[in-house]
């Protein structure tokens, strides 16, 4: 078998606050192969972002700190523990990141193709010239045709999709192997998410790229994804392919989550509703995180350490019960 | 019978000015743009459309938080346009608004019971004890301990302030209430509790509620009606779920069909309705039909007719071609079947 672009083993991240220490990612493990979307969801707090942040190093430290794990990407390079210097020859260039907020993530002092060519500049070996003719190239790519006029405007000029479409411009020019896409639609509305995710989807088909996107939107990852992992409390709680994700869960917190939805299929009288909170990530959890708020939970899950195994062919499930067999959870 | 709260022609503009100390106008944001609105007494309506389309200026400017540069809005026969500051601040309790993002508009240093206790004694001469009592049946209606009384928001999850914001605007028990994207800034499985939350004081204290939202899904499940707003102008009125279901006007359709389905299978199988570009500027909103610019049906005469919201039986609509389009695609579908 391949190696797979990206192996994330063990993955621990936390933050030392003054008051205590927040265990955000609970020494967690997976994979992303050459060319997959991999999706991540989750609700706000269960770990998504800090997860991707922390592998490009991008978290503040202090007061965040990487405890444990290895990232090896593709096969050689260990993301989590290479230096500075080897590390900012691989990030922008080989892995990119799009970020929810496009309005705060390009600098507005600088002109968009200035933005948009840093990358080349920084890494490649390309001369201006040549990396201005390729920044007006993937403006239009990315939709903007008029680029050549479009270069020498500032951020604001651009409307929140735009922006959005720069950002992808900026990540995707260097040809990049992975991209991260932190909530990249978000922020946007309806109609223009959906001219967002056909253009990730078909730059990522012309050139190759695997993407990994954090959403906290089924919808959106149902039609976008081909694997889908479901993070709870730091960890996750059930991963396997999109459509078994979402016809045979095998994890009561994504069978939940996903009956919380207001769907356009149907008119419920009252909506499914998961009662509790979320936990204290301060702190060390007993048992299964999502015990005190599961329907299906009996003692020994609040009591005996859950582990991510494999329930089925390809689907792995954090829950006690269904590994055990005890209950099916068949929509 | 009278509706209860009849919106006539109602337009807010707002002036852009130019230069530093001889301020010109140069030009007007119409935000909303004659809007006409009647709503029943306990009636749940939706007001959907994209950011800037002058839904959140509507839902302000019906309670007259923004004054409306023109038109009417007649809540149970008072005429809320012509009142006089005073009148209008008495009348408020009769009004109230449940916005966004319950961080920033709690008040981070007063607590929960000083927060709805303000509210008790802006409206109604009630003293210590009685105040007490009252806020503590409100936290209940709300799903809140008593508990909760003497904690500051900040020791509050997004959805408990959400729910704490609520009762804040029950507290002066009012008819009407014009909720502004409520669970946006909420995690689905919190959503879907003030969801159920809202409609259940809904029913319980035969409130009137705008619930404006950019989610379709959302509005479905909640509203009796919907409203579809685009640049400033009510495009699409009608029953929840037949807007939803059988869209008449194109922009209606590009919107449902932009929404996400949560299931890969019919995700992945059904056609998209794609949009280009983004929605023209409300200073210079294009002529006639406003989404003429984007829409794939347009044609020229599109550009020199306003479409007036008519009456198609089942929904009201603003285009001219719903007919022709409606005609063009069952024979469309007949061919394909």
């Amino acid at each position: 078998m391949a190696t797979p672009l990206l192996q994330v083993d063990d993955l621990a991240v936390s933050f030392h606050t003054r008051n205590g220490i927040v265990r955000a990612v609970r020494n967690i493990s997976f994979q992303v192969n050459r060319g997959e979307t991999l999706g991540i969801v989750g609700e706000s707090g269960s770990g998504k972002s800090v997860c991707c942040y922390s592998l490009l190093r991008l978290l503040p430290m202090p007061p965040g700190r990487i405890e444990s794990g290895k990232a090896i990407f593709d096969g050689s390079m260990d993301l989590l523990s290479a230096s500075i210097r080897d590390l900012n020859k691989v990030r922008g260039k080989r892995i990119s990141m799009i970020f929810q907020d496009p309005m705060t993530s390009l600098n507005p002092y600088l002109k968009v193709g200035q933005q948009i060519m840093e990358p080349l500049l920084i890494h490649g070996s390309t001369t201006k010239a040549a990396a201005r003719a390729q920044a007006i190239e993937m403006l239009k790519s990315v939709g903007i045709h008029d680029g050549e006029q479009r270069m020498e405007a500032y951020p604001h000029q651009f409307s929140g999709g735009m922006r959005q479409r720069v950002m992808i411009a900026m990540a995707l020019i260097t040809k990049p192997d992975l991209l991260i896409a932190d909530e990249p639609t978000t922020a946007l509305d309806v109609t223009v998410q959906a001219q967002i995710l056909e253009l990730i989807k078909k730059m990522q088909g012309e050139l190759g790229t695997a993407v990994i996107f954090i959403s906290h939107d089924m919808g959106v990852v149902a039609g976008f994804c081909d694997r889908v992992n479901v993070m709870y409390a730091g960890k996750i709680v059930e991963s396997a392919g999109t459509q078994k994700i979402f016809e045979e869960p095998q994890h009561p917190y994504n069978k939940a989550l996903q009956k919380s939805i207001p769907s356009l299929q149907q008119k419920g009288k009252e909506l499914f509703t998961i009662e509790g909170l979320p936990p204290d990530l301060a702190g060390d959890l007993r048992g299964c995180p999502f015990a005190p708020r599961c329907a299906y939970a009996v003692d020994y899950c609040r009591r005996d350490p859950v582990e991510l195994l494999e329930t089925r062919p390809g689907h792995y499930s954090a829950c006690l019960r269904v590994q055990r067999k005890e209950i099916t959870l068949q929509s | 019978m009278n509706p209860f709260l009849q919106i006539r022609e109602l337009k807010t503009h707002f002036p852009i000015s130019k230069g530093i100390i001889f301020q010109r106008e140069v030009g007007k944001v119409k935000a909303v743009d004659g809007v006409n609105l009647e709503l029943q007494q306990g009636e749940i309506l939706g007001l959907v459309g994209e950011s800037g389309c002058g839904k959140s200026t509507l839902g302000r400017s019906i309670l007259h938080i923004i004054r409306p540069t023109s038109g009417q809005v007649l809540l149970d026969g008072v005429n809320l346009t012509l009142l006089e500051p005073e009148a209008l601040r008495s009348a408020r309790k009769d009004f109230q608004m449940i916005f966004q993002d319950p961080y920033a508009t709690l008040n981070p240093r007063m607590t929960v019971y000083d927060t709805l206790a303000e509210a008790f004694r802006a409206h109604f001469k009630v003293k210590g004890n009685a105040i007490k009592a009252e806020v503590v049946q409100l936290l209940g209606k709300v799903g809140l301990p008593a508990s909760a009384l003497n904690k500051y928001p900040h020791e509050f999850s997004g959805g408990q302030r959400q729910r704490i914001a609520i009762a804040r605007a029950l507290a002066v028990k009012p008819k009407l209430i014009v909720a502004d994207e409520p669970v946006s800034a909420l995690d689905v499985s919190v959503q879907a509790q003030i969801i159920n939350l809202l409609a259940k004081l809904c029913r319980e204290l035969g409130l009137t509620l705008i619930f404006i939202s950019h989610d379709l899904s959302v509005v479905k499940h909640i509203a009796d009606r919907v409203a579809v707003m685009y640049l400033g102008k009510i495009v699409e009125l009608g029953p929840a779920v037949t807007v939803v279901e059988r869209p008449l006007m194109p922009y209606t359709k590009a919107l449902v069909s932009a929404v996400p389905i949560p299931d890969p299978v019919l995700e992945k199988s059904r056609k998209r309705m794609l949009l280009t570009g983004d929605p023209p500027s409300p200073i210079n909103p294009p002529s006639g039909c406003p989404f003429r610019t984007r829409c794939p049906y347009a044609i020229e005469k599109c550009a020199q007719v306003v479409p007036p919201l008519e009456d198609f039986g089942t929904q009201f609509a603003a285009c001219i071609r719903i007919r022709e389009i409606q005609g063009l695609e069952s024979v469309g579908s007949s061919r394909a079947g």
